[in-house]
C-alpha cells in the first residue's frame, strides 16, 4: 500500500516502448551478494568459521552437480563448462587460500573469500592475452555461487516471478528476457541501454511500457514500491502521490483510446493517395507475435528472427523443436510468406552462457552465418527444420550477415545438400522456396550487384547496417548519439541498393527499425522501397501514415533528401515538410 | 631410455586454438589431481601446479606457447604421459 511517508520521485529515461503502467516493482541483480561485511572471528571460533566455508563449497557442488546431471549426455561443450567450474571450486588457488585467509587473519569466510577473489581477478587482469584475462569471469562466477550459499541469499531465477510486476534491471540481456514469463510483466524500467536495445525490442513487441537508460533506477527503487511507468514520454514515477496516479491515469486512458482509433483502419491496404500500394509485413521474435501481425493487419512476415530458441537454455533445440515453431507461424500467415532468418548470434554463447571463446569484438566476430558455418551440424538442424516448414506454407529463407559471395554462394550450397539428404531419406519437405540475404554489411552493399545474381531478394537491415556503416556501437551511450538512420551516407547507400535491385530484378525489402519509423517512412517511399518489415506494433500507425502521402510527392522530396549533406539537414526537410502529418499519426 | 632424470620431464608444445584455457586446463588438472606427487607445468622459468586449474591459466599459455611438463616421482609416470597425449593431441579441440 502506499505510505504517506514515501516521498514520490521522478526518473527520465529514454523512451522504450509506449504505454502506462502502474504496479510492483520487482529488482533483479545480484542484492545480497556485492555488500560483503567484515568481522573478526575469535580463535575458538575459527574452526567453525572453516567448516561453514567448507559446507557452502559443498552446497555449490551439490548446485553444480544437479546442473550437470539435468545435462543431456550428448551436450559435451556444455558439461565441460559445469566440469571445468567443479573443478574451479575445489581449485587450491582458491578453495585452500580462501581457508589459509580465514585462519591467518582470523576474519569470516566471505571477506576471506572476496579477498582471494579479488587478489585472483586482478592478476588475470595483467594478463596480456585477452582471452585468458577473460577467465577472470569463471572464478567470478564459482565465487558468487559460494558467497550466495554463505550469505544464504537465494539464486535468483527470473523464471520464478510469479507476480504481476514492473521488472527492474541494471540491464537485461537477451538471454535473461527469454526465461522470463512475460505474460507476468507489466513493464521494464532498465538502468543501462540505448534506443534500439533488446529490452525496448521485446517490449515493443509484447506492447507494454518499457523505459531504459533510466541511470539511477536499481538504486533508488526498492522490491515492492509502488511505480508508474510512463513508456511513452520515457518517466519513471516511484511512489505517486494520489494526484500523479490521477493525471497519468488519464494519460493511459487517452493512449488506449488512440490506439484502439488507429488499429480500427490497420486492415485497409497501405495505400498511398496516388494509388502506390506498399507491403507491410511484420517482425517477429516469438511465434506467438504472428499474431499480433495479423492483428495489425500485415501483409506477411518479413523477418522472423529465430534466436529465441536457442537463448537460456543449457542444449541447442533439437530439429523437431525448431520445426514445430516454424510450422505454427508459417500455417497461420499461409498464404502470406514469412521470412525465416537463419541463426543471427553465437550459438555456443547463447545456449552455455559462458562460451570458452572471448571476442573483444562481438559485433565484429564469431556470429550469424560465419558461427552457421563453423558449426554445420547446428546449422544444418536449422535448415532441415526450415525446409520441413515450407511445406506447409510460403516460406522464404535469409542469411545474415552476408559480406561476400563466397558466403552466399557457400550458404546455398548446404541448403542444397541439406535438401538432397532429406529427399535421401523420403521426409516431406520444399526446397522450392524464396532465398534471400540481409544487406547489413557495407561490403555486402558494395557487392550488392554480384550478390543478387545469386539470391531473389535482399533485405536491409538498416540496425547494423547503420552501426557497420558509421562504426557506431549504439548500445554504448557515450557514443549512441552518433547512431542516425538520417545520416547522408545511410541515404545514399539504401538508394545505390534500390537501383541495382531494380536494375537485377531483385525483390527488396527493409527490416531495420527505420522501415517502422515514422519519419523515415516518407524518405524511403521516395527511394523507391516496396516493402517495410516492422514490428506489428508501428504497423497501424505506418499504415495510416501512407494512406495520407502521395509516392509521386514523396520522390521530388526525396530528391532533395539526397542533396543534403548532414543528417541535421536531412532531418530539418522531414520535419518542416511532414512533421505535421507525423505527430497527427504519433501519440505522445 | 635409462637416464630416469630425463624421464621426469617433457617438453611440450600449445597446438589447440585456444591455448591452455579453462577445459584444457580442466582436462589437465583432473588428471593431476591423481598424482600421488606433485606435477608442475613451467613456461619461462615460471612454475604453475597441474593440479589448480586457475594456477594453470595464470600462467598465460596461447597456442604455440612451449611448456616443460615435471614430475616430482617416477611413480606419476603414467599421469606425465597421459597429460603430454592430451596437450599434443590439442585436447581433441
Amino acid at each position: 500500500m502506499l505510505n504517506a511517508a514515501d516521498r514520490e520521485i521522478r526518473l527520465k529515461g529514454i523512451s522504450a516502448s509506449p504505454g502506462i503502467c502502474i504496479g510492483k516493482a520487482y529488482l533483479v541483480g545480484n542484492e545480497g551478494v556485492d555488500i560483503v561485511k567484515k568481522y573478526y572471528i575469535c580463535k575458538k571460533n575459527i574452526d567453525d568459521e572453516v567448516r561453514r566455508f567448507k559446507v557452502a563449497v559443498k552446497h555449490a557442488i551439490d548446485e553444480l552437480r544437479t546442473l550437470f546431471e539435468n545435462t543431456p549426455e550428448d551436450l559435451r561443450r556444455q558439461a565441460y563448462i559445469l566440469e571445468t567450474h567443479l573443478l574451479l571450486l575445489k581449485d587450491k588457488m582458491l578453495y585452500d587460500t580462501t581457508i589459509e585467509t580465514i585462519k591467518r587473519e582470523q576474519v569470516n569466510a566471505e571477506w576471506a573469500l572476496k579477498k582471494v577473489v579479488q587478489t585472483l581477478e586482478s592478476s588475470f587482469q595483467n594478463m596480456r592475452d585477452t582471452y585468458l584475462k577473460e577467465r577472470a569471469a569463471d572464478i567470478l562466477h564459482v565465487s558468487e555461487r559460494i558467497m550466495r550459499n554463505l550469505v544464504g541469499a537465494k539464486i535468483e531465477n527470473i523464471a520464478d516471478i510469479d507476480k504481476q510486476v514492473i521488472l527492474i534491471a541494471t540491464d537485461l540481456s537477451p538471454a535473461e528476457t527469454s526465461q522470463i514469463q512475460l505474460e507476468r510483466i507489466k513493464g521494464f524500467v532498465t538502468d543501462r541501454g540505448g534506443k534500439g536495445s533488446h529490452t525496448g525490442i521485446i517490449a515493443q513487441g509484447l506492447e507494454i511500457p518499457a523505459v531504459i537508460g533510466a541511470e539511477k533506477a536499481t538504486s533508488l527503487i526498492e522490491n515492492d514500491n509502488i511505480i508508474l511507468v510512463d513508456g511513452s514520454s520515457g518517466v519513471v514515477v516511484v511512489n505517486p502521490s494520489e494526484k500523479t496516479l490521477v493525471e497519468f491515469s488519464e494519460r493511459q486512458i487517452s493512449y488506449e483510446r488512440y490506439k484502439a482509433g488507429i488499429r480500427r483502419e490497420s486492415h485497409f491496404p497501405a495505400e498511398t493517395r496516388d494509388g502506390f500500394s506498399l507491403k507491410i509485413m511484420g517482425n517477429i521474435e516469438l511465434p506467438e507475435e504472428v499474431v499480433s501481425v495479423i492483428d495489425n493487419g500485415g501483409d506477411g512476415v518479413g523477418l522472423y528472427r529465430t534466436e529465441f530458441q536457442y537463448l537460456s537454455r543449457t542444449n541447442f533445440p533439437s530439429e523437431y523443436e525448431l520445426f514445430d515453431k516454424y510450422k505454427d507461424v508459417v500455417e497461420v500467415m499461409a498464404p502470406n510468406p514469412v521470412t525465416i532468418r537463419t541463426l543471427d548470434i553465437n550459438g555456443d554463447k547463447a545456449v552455455s552462457y559462458t562460451s570458452e571463446i572471448y571476442e573483444a569484438n562481438p559485433a565484429l566476430g564469431l556470429r550469424a552465418i560465419r558461427y552457421c558455418f563453423k558449426k554445420p551440424d547446428v546449422f544444418n538442424i536449422q535448415l532441415r527444420a526450415i525446409l520441413k516448414a515450407a511445406s506447409f506454407g510460403n516460406v522464404r529463407i535469409m542469411f545474415p550477415m552476408i559480406s561476400s559471395c563466397e558466403e552466399i554462394i557457400e550458404a546455398i550450397r548446404i541448403l542444397d545438400k541439406t535438401a538432397d539428404s532429406l529427399d535421401k531419406e523420403g521426409i516431406v519437405f520444399n526446397r522450392d522456396i524464396k532465398i534471400g540475404i540481409m544487406l547489413e554489411v557495407p561490403s555486402a552493399v558494395i557487392m550488392a550487384d554480384a550478390l543478387a545474381k545469386h539470391v531473389d531478394f535482399f533485405s536491409i537491415g538498416t540496425n547494423d547496417l547503420i552501426q557497420y556503416s558509421l562504426a557506431i556501437d549504439r548500445e554504448n551511450r557515450y557514443v549512441s548519439y552518433l547512431y542516425h538512420p538520417v545520416s547522408p551516407a545511410i541515404i545514399r547507400m539504401i538508394k545505390h541498393i534500390v537501383d541495382v535491385a531494380d536494375d537485377q530484378g531483385v525483390k527488396l525489402s527493409t527490416c531495420g527499425e527505420m522501415a517502422g519509423d515514422l519519419y523515415y517512412i516518407p524518405i524511403l517511399l521516395g527511394l523507391g522501397i516496396k516493402e517495410l518489415s516492422m514490428n506489428p506494433r508501428s504497423m497501424p500507425a505506418a499504415k495510416s501514415l501512407i494512406r495520407s502521402l502521395s509516392i509521386e510527392e514523396a520522390k521530388l522530396f526525396t530528391k532533395d533528401v539526397l542533396r543534403q549533406t548532414t543528417a541535421s539537414g536531412i532531418m530539418k526537410l522531414v520535419v518542416d515538410r511532414y512533421g505535421g502529418v507525423i505527430s497527427e499519426k504519433t501519440y505522445t | 631410455m635409462t637416464n630416469s632424470a630425463k624421464k621426469l620431464s617433457k617438453d611440450l608444445l600449445i597446438i589447440n586454438e585456444l591455448g591452455l584455457h579453462a577445459r584444457s586446463a580442466a582436462l589437465i588438472a583432473k588428471l593431476a589431481q591423481n598424482a600421488r606427487s606433485k606435477v608442475w607445468i613451467i613456461k619461462d622459468g615460471e612454475k604453475a601446479d597441474a593440479a589448480s586449474i586457475i594456477d594453470i591459466l595464470s600462467l598465460s599459455c596461447p597456442k604455440d606457447t612451449r611448456i616443460k611438463l615435471t614430475i616430482d616421482n617416477y611413480v606419476d609416470i603414467n599421469i606425465l604421459e597421459d597429460i603430454s597425449n592430451l596437450v599434443e593431441e590439442g585436447f581433441g579441440e
